[in-house]
């Protein structure tokens, strides 16, 4: 199985390959075009400013590749915030994949979240044998409302997707790599897909 | 909903961990990576490394750590101790670090808080406090609470939020090595004062000082060396004793 991880210098992706290696597989970092689209898995990481993420991936041309793969294509954390249509962070729209906005938690809660919460409500295959309530890493300071989209939701001061999908685009705001075994099985569930 | 973090700290020279740890079942007490692993499946929700050498290998080895770290750990941590450049975190986070923490550096150069917030986002940027009251008055101290400064604790913790810090790690020089519990009178004041986490160290020396500092300490976290390192206390026990007195918990 051919896993490629976006490489588009954003933040923390060492963690993920480990991750991914952990589970007895091979991920490569990659940039090239081509090589992402021949990927059986593509995951689309993301550590910093939504903005200046944007700016790196319209320059790279990744902005117009990425909603066009048909692969099972994960997003964590920024990622998955990058695929939707609009973020308060920077005033950066996103590629438009998932059909939501994110914005801000409000002044009732601290900011950021940082810490281990729990997934409720889980809709999707890539929680198969993972229970209610399980526990995710999370450090987050916007968040998307729960829509449609969502596969997974967290409560911060106001209930909220820890996770979306649309057809073959999956996102979660927690970082599996960093989940101890429940992310593992998430990733893990993510590449059998 | 979010949990309490129970943190252990590992002190860490020219790439071992310093100071002894009492486990029967470590192979190699020195070893971080080993350490790390067996916090990691004890259920600690974070670990911190603190990186106390001072040889000009410093930064090459503590990255070299950074990665061993990361190839094996499956829970977030932080690295901390001489960071004082944008390279200088930028080489860690690379090599698989979740957060840096920052101190003197903060301290000596505030401006470098907001372009580290800048370039890596505040959820990466924690801000190491150490203070001690000095006529009634919480000032902060730096070189491990060696070295007084005219900052004010609460008037210094407002200003690196502002600059963009993502958490605040407030240790109270008075409590450190006491295990009389932690100062939780000035860490409810920061906690209500400011709207990032904080997490608690210094002073812990049993359970019930964890309990009181996430119930009157008001702390989002809270950090330890010692009585993890010497099983004084197993995190697993103060988990549960924790959930008794319903503070939240990954268990």
């Amino acid at each position: 199985m051919k896993i490629i991880i976006i490489n588009y210098g954003a933040g923390n992706i060492q963690s993920i390959k480990f991750a991914i290696q952990r589970l007895g597989y091979e991920a490569i970092l990659s940039d090239d075009p081509e090589e992402i689209k021949a990927a059986d898995k593509v995951i689309f990481p993301g550590v910093g400013e939504a903005s200046s993420a944007m700016q790196k991936l319209r320059a790279s041309g990744l902005e117009k590749l990425i909603p066009e793969l048909k692969q099972p294509v994960l997003g964590i954390c920024l990622g998955m915030q990058l695929m939707c249509n609009y973020t308060e962070e920077g005033d950066t729209k996103g590629l438009g994949i998932f059909d939501t906005d994110v914005i801000r938690f409000q002044k009732d809660v601290k900011v950021p979240q940082i810490g281990w919460n729990q997934i409720t409500s889980l809709k999707s295959s890539l929680f198969n044998d993972i229970s209610e309530n399980e526990y995710i890493y999370l450090v987050h300071s916007y968040y998307a409302p729960v829509t449609e989209t969502t596969i997974a939701e967290s409560t911060y001061g106001i209930t909220y997707s820890t996770a979306l999908q649309k057809d073959n685009f999956y996102g979660t705001q927690f970082h599996p790599e960093k989940s101890s075994t429940v992310g593992e099985k998430i990733l893990e569930n993510f590449l059998k897909l | 909903m979010l949990t309490k973090r129970i943190i252990p700290c590992l002190d860490i020279k020219n790439g071992r961990t310093v100071k002894g740890v009492n486990f029967v079942d470590l192979r190699d007490a020195g070893d971080p990576v080993e350490l790390a692993d067996i916090y990691s499946k004890a259920g600690a929700d974070e670990l911190v490394f603190l990186d106390i050498s001072a040889t000009e290998e410093r930064r090459k080895t503590l990255a070299n750590l950074v990665l061993k770290v990361a190839e094996k750990v499956n829970i977030p941590f932080t690295v901390g101790g001489g960071i004082s450049s944008v390279e200088d975190v930028d080489i860690l986070l690379k090599n698989g670090a979740d957060k840096v923490s920052v101190n003197s550096s903060a301290v000596k150069n505030p401006q470098l808080i907001n372009e580290l917030a800048g370039k890596f986002g505040s959820q990466c940027i924690t801000v190491a406090i150490d203070a001690k009251q000095i006529d009634g008055e919480w000032k902060v101290h730096l070189v491990g609470g060696k070295v007084p400064t005219e900052l004010n604790l609460f008037d210094w913790a407002k200003e690196v939020e502002e600059r963009g810090a993502g958490e605040i790690l407030f240790t109270s020089m008075d409590n450190d090595g006491t295990k009389d519990g932690f100062a939780n009178e000035a860490l409810a004041r920061l906690s209500t004062e400011l709207n990032i986490p904080i997490i608690a160290s210094g002073g812990a020396g049993n359970i019930k000082h964890f309990v009181d500092t996430f119930k009157e300490g008001k702390s989002d976290a809270a950090l330890a060396a010692s009585v993890f390192h010497f099983k004084e206390i197993e995190i697993e026990d103060l988990k549960k004793e924790l959930k008794k007195n319903d503070i939240p918990v990954r268990l």
